[in-house]
């Protein structure tokens, strides 16, 4: 019984990280969105360079673990003069990752448009970039939706690395609170649960989205 | 003689496919083969402002090609394609067919109506939407302008009342007036129809036809490609039969029913019922 109470009790202690995990994902999900779809675009251009780029960035990125990159920016880009706080360092670090592997769900997603979509756009008088940003990228959002609610998840528990830079989210907070009273047992559970009480509704959220995604077309 | 609004000249048309390869052939470096097809071998059409013009052949003889071709969703090898006096996708330098910038193209087919096959509906778009698309997005209308020409076209195709569903809620006969009134809407000065009724079922079609039918009547210049001969009958002022990739025939429909001069007329007419075998 005594356990389940100091669960409780650490509780509101580690509740006031939340709002920096909320920061961390939301901002990093933002800078994900917008560079994968820009990576997106670039892989399936037809100019070699931009496909060149796009794909090395792809490679780099999913070739180096996510926990070796966020050290990188902010224990290495210093020596170089780039001094970034922890917390935008974070959703640098997050964003410049998620972006890599949303750009694949966002190419998959374009490529599975149908070539109807697109000939009757153009038949209608649409110019390529036209049709491209206005009947196949929002018809590929909707595909995207599950997916991306997926990657979102992930990286809500992803948070979790940017502890070792300095961040006090959840995890770093549970540190501190650690070595402060030693009810290691009891805070490092309540930090679990957590994260679980963040991540159970979203993936609720997700099996809408994907159930809706199915339902269109 | 009316104005000509489609000028067809000799065109040429071949589609390369890559034959696919083992990987051991690829990896021992033989060349790869090119299968080669001439679909379209010199063909020329002339369309006037008002007319109807229906293309019959059998599956393969290029009239779908020749359609696209019109509004350049396929290139083309070798002659001229003019609609309204201006070459689709090219301008000509030197006697060279030369690809033009795609906006311009794009300028050029605002005034080509094209009907899919399979509809082609933008399937995130409620039936209004598809018709307020290209309004707004190509000729920059406001919603509210963009609306007043979309409702009496969606009437017109008799759907005022399924202006709100998605595609997924129409069924084909309804998904294709819809796509009809997506291109009438945007007033091209001709219309093409690729085997409008082709994807539908039998009991669909008769809404279809009755649509281009009242479209025909308002002195739309079209052309259709179809399997339906009794309609092509109906409606066309000239019936073009093609066959592997050549016009064989083209006359007005009272002559090319009753006294078809080709065989591959004959055998066409004789295959749908129209002539005795």
């Amino acid at each position: 019984m005594d356990f389940i109470n100091n669960t409780f009790a650490v509780f509101p202690a580690l509740l006031v990280a939340v709002p920096v995990v909320v920061q961390l994902a939301l901002g990093a999900m933002a800078l994900a969105l917008v560079l994968g779809l820009l990576i997106a675009l670039a892989r399936i251009s037809s100019i070699k360079i931009l496909r060149g780029i796009a794909t090395f960035y792809l490679e780099v990125i999913r070739g180096t673990p996510l926990l070796v990159q966020l050290v990188y920016i902010f224990f290495v880009l210093p020596s170089i003069g780039v001094e970034i706080e922890p917390v935008p360092a974070g959703i640098l670090g997050l964003g410049l990752n998620y972006a890599a592997y949303l750009s694949e769900v966002f190419r998959s997603a374009i490529l599975s448009v149908e070539h109807g979509q697109t000939e009757a756009a153009l038949s209608l008088g649409y110019t390529p970039s036209k049709t491209l940003w206005k009947v196949v990228i929002p018809q590929s959002f909707v595909v995207s939706m599950g997916p991306i609610g997926n990657y979102f998840i992930a990286m809500i528990k992803d948070t979790a690395l940017t502890s070792v830079i300095a961040v006090t989210e959840i995890l770093k907070t549970a540190n501190i609170l650690n070595s402060q009273t030693f009810q290691t047992t009891a805070i490092y559970t309540a930090a679990a649960v957590l994260y679980l009480i963040i991540s159970l509704p979203l993936s609720r959220v997700v099996v809408v989205l994907e159930r809706k995604a199915r339902s269109s077309g | 003689m009316a104005e000509t609004i489609i000028e067809v000249r000799d065109v040429h048309k071949t589609f390369i496919s890559e034959t696919k390869r083992s990987l051991w052939s690829r990896l021992a470096g033989r060349p790869h083969v090119e299968k080669r097809v001439e679909v379209l071998k010199g063909v020329d059409l002339e369309v006037h402002r008002g007319e109807t013009i229906a293309i019959l052949g059998s599956s393969g003889s290029g009239k779908s090609t020749l359609l696209r071709c019109i509004n350049k969703l396929e290139t083309i090898d070798a002659g001229r394609i003019y609609v309204n006096g201006h070459l689709i996708g090219y301008e000509e330098r030197g006697g060279e067919l030369i690809a033009e910038k795609a906006s311009i193209t794009a300028q050029k087919r605002t005034d080509i109506g094209f009907v899919f096959q399979h509809f082609n509906l933008f399937l995130n778009k409620t039936a209004l939407g598809n018709v307020m698309a290209p309004l707004r997005d190509v000729k920059k209308l406001s919603a509210t302008e963009a609306r007043d020409i979309a409702v009496p076209n969606l009437e017109m195709v008799g759907l005022g009342d399924k202006m709100e569903n998605y595609p997924s809620k129409l069924s084909g006969g309804q998904k294709q007036r819809v796509a009809i009134a997506r291109a009438f809407a945007m007033e091209p000065s001709v219309m093409l129809f690729d085997e409008p009724t082709s994807a539908l079922d039998p009991e669909l079609v008769g809404e279809v036809l009755a649509v281009i039918k009242k479209i025909a009547q308002q002195g739309t210049t079209m052309v259709i490609v179809t399997h339906e001969m009794q309609f092509a009958r109906d409606i066309a002022d000239k019936i073009v039969v093609m066959d592997q990739g050549v016009i064989v025939e083209e006359g007005p429909p009272s002559r090319i029913f009753t006294v078809p001069q080709h065989p591959k007329t004959r055998a066409l007419l004789s295959r749908s019922g129209i002539l005795p075998s």
